[in-house]
């Protein structure tokens, strides 16, 4: 027998499916003909995308002037945009890693499509801060690579160098975890080809071919279970290191020490709130209800409502501490976040990240799928705005006041911004098109445990037990 | 590479496979190789795999990092290009930490990732041996190597296996 689990837990799993079923449910999202829906929203994305490639086009043949940087607020949108999707990011690897090191198993259901989410979400992420050096074709100059230039090396001691370090490795190893994950679903999708046919040949390469050795599948836990290890860490330090490069500097309302759990609470709460949004949609279009299910959305919901308290409670902290630290500049940045002329920004912040959130504590708003999805948006505005207050209203006031300066975006920096979010929809909608939105085999290996019939074989082993039937009333 | 006669049986449980397998063994048969669409959990023990040394080659690989960044920044920094930053000395431990735990990371990931696809020769183009397609589906297959062994064998083992709950038993040569 399998083991047991309390009856009281919801299934995971619904619609009475077998293991045939879920490989079926899974792959015909692969196959057919290509939905005019689908057709549309890609070509859509595209074409954001493509404008967003000309903005960058316009950037590099013009240089940063393009943008509405000035001389005391160096870093705007690009550096907010590049924190925002490196935030995003965090909730794959949390769900992944952090998710599998807990033995959360409603994590199967949702882990690859968020995983997918991250490393797309770093893809943009990645090319905000490559994009500001602006001479972009002496990027590789932040690589500690053997040079003729003298013996000229990087700073290692700077927070700058340690993001370089950082989001390579979370990018390449994110990668790694969500390809390894991904070889035997491909082995199903080959399998379920007719042998020898384009498509048979197109999954077995990106299969590697996998067949399913019990050998090969021991090797593969033990490697799921490492990587995750790694990953956990990995996580929490990529975005410690996000914030290292504001808390190290003297500028007032970045140097403070709360800033690297702030930050990583940050990341987690608006990565949740972006899978929200993907997966609402997704679990919808794609029929996928059975395997995403309430009782999923319902946790993800928990996870939004414990970070968005979190970062509430860091955002008054700070206020406290701007107070009590007595330090007249530092108490003068909150007092000018709050007040200033950027008041709006701030308020926008506070309420979609601290105020917002806080109706999840009723149990019938956490079940409304409109509902969740609505707060999945407000948060992803909230948390970019998050950035902006923390990047520009700490910049635009300058410790002399005749540098005050105010700051506006140009088209140039919008549209790359709004290009990202194209790059972003258009891979998205890719991988969800072609390769499995939901870890065939994952999803499997619970099913006996937390599907609905074997909710329902649990609860006749014990129902006539007395602390059921107490309960049952 | 000559062709080889498999012996395939087919189960449709986890748990009745674990069990045939455990039957099998001990009535003295090698089982060759099983097939199954998901992990199954104490399917190792019963075929007595010894247990993945995977996880030692990631600490060593990690170690590995660890080193190659540790002696890279300290040869840079105290050596190579020795700057003042801040009046900070040149060997200045705590500032190297997060590249450190970095390549750590990185060197750790990478190794055993790429150790996983050789031992397992996984590669792209692979042209694999498919037993039966079903078996990354929704079965589990058991094989054994009927090379040298006579039909008395592949009868008694057959009627074994579908004592012990195999929904199909048939001789494939791959």
């Amino acid at each position: 027998m399998s083991h047991f689990e309390s009856p009281l837990r919801e299934p995971l799993i619904t619609g009475n499916k077998t293991w045939k079923k879920i490989t079926d449910d899974i792959v015909v999202n692969t196959t057919g003909d290509i939905k005019p829906l689908w057709l549309i929203a890609t070509l859509i994305s595209a074409a954001v995308a493509a404008f967003g490639v000309f903005c960058i086009g316009w950037e590099v043949c013009y240089g940063i002037g393009t943008w509405g940087a000035n001389k005391t607020v160096g870093w705007a949108w690009d550096i907010t945009n590049f924190v925002w999707w490196i935030g995003i990011g965090h909730a794959g690897t949390l769900i992944s890693a952090i998710l599998l090191l807990f033995r959360q198993k409603w994590r199967t259901g949702v882990n690859r499509a968020a995983e997918a989410m991250t490393i797309f979400a770093v893809v943009c992420a990645g090319l905000f801060p490559v994009f500001h050096m602006g001479r972009v074709w002496d990027a590789f100059f932040i690589f500690p690579l053997p040079n003729t230039r003298g013996p000229l090396w990087q700073n290692f001691n700077s927070p700058l160098l340690w993001d370089v370090f950082a989001i390579s490795t979370y990018f390449s190893v994110s990668l790694l975890f969500w390809y390894t994950g991904l070889v035997p679903d491909f082995g199903t999708i080959r399998d379920q080809a007719k042998p020898g046919s384009i498509r048979w040949k197109i999954y077995n390469v990106l299969s590697f071919g996998w067949v399913g050795e019990a050998k090969h599948w021991e090797r593969w836990e033990s490697l799921s279970l490492i990587l995750a290890g790694l990953s956990t860490p990995l996580v929490l330090s990529v975005h410690t290191i996000v914030s290292f490069d504001f808390a190290t500097s003297i500028v007032p309302g970045w140097h403070t020490t709360i800033l690297p759990p702030y930050f990583v609470a940050g990341a987690i709460f608006s990565g949740f709130a972006m899978v929200l949004t993907l997966m609402l949609v997704a679990r919808k279009v794609m029929n996928l209800e059975d395997y995403i299910t309430i009782a999923h959305v319902e946790s993800m919901n928990k996870i939004l409502l414990l970070t968005g308290s979190m970062v509430g409670t860091a955002y008054l902290t700070e206020l406290f501490v701007a107070w009590y630290s007595g330090s007249m500049y530092e108490q003068y940045a909150f007092a000018n976040r709050a007040l200033g002329p950027l008041a709006w920004s701030y308020w926008t912040m506070m309420f979609c990240n601290l105020i917002f959130p806080q109706f999840f504590w009723s149990k019938k708003l956490r079940r409304s799928i409109a509902f969740t999805f609505f707060t999945s948006i407000v948060v992803n505005i909230g948390m970019w705005f998050e950035r902006f207050v923390i990047i520009v209203t700490s910049l635009y006031r300058d410790y002399l006041p005749s540098s005050w300066i105010d700051y506006r975006p140009t088209w140039v920096e919008v549209g790359i911004y709004v290009g990202t979010g194209g790059i972003f929809m258009t891979l998205f909608l890719l991988f969800s098109r072609f390769f499995p939105v939901v870890a065939i085999a994952e999803v499997k290996s619970i099913l006996k445990i937390s599907g609905d019939q074997a909710r329902a074989e649990q609860w006749d082993e014990v129902k006539d037990d007395d602390v059921y039937k107490t309960l049952e009333k | 590479m000559s062709a080889k006669k498999l012996l395939v049986g087919i189960f449709d449980d986890d748990h009745t496979l674990i069990h045939a397998i455990e039957h099998i063994r001990h009535d003295g048969y090698k089982v060759g190789e099983v097939f199954t669409p998901f992990p199954v959990h104490g399917l190792e023990h019963a075929l007595g795999l010894r247990p993945t040394k995977l996880h030692t080659a990631g600490f060593m690989f990690g170690a590995t990092g660890t080193t190659f960044a540790l002696s890279f920044i300290t040869w840079v920094s105290t050596l190579s290009y020795p700057n003042n930053f801040g009046g900070k000395p040149f060997f200045s431990l705590p500032s190297w930490i997060p590249i450190t735990f970095e390549m750590t990371v990185l060197f750790a990931a990478w190794g055993m990732t790429l150790s996983f696809y050789y031992l397992c020769k996984l590669y792209p183009g692979k042209q694999p041996k498919i037993v039966d397609p079903r078996t990354t589906d929704h079965l589990f297959s058991m094989t054994f190597d009927l090379d040298g062994k006579d039909e008395a064998y592949i009868e008694k083992l057959s009627s074994l296996l579908k004592a012990q709950g195999a929904i199909e038993v048939y001789i494939k040569e791959l």
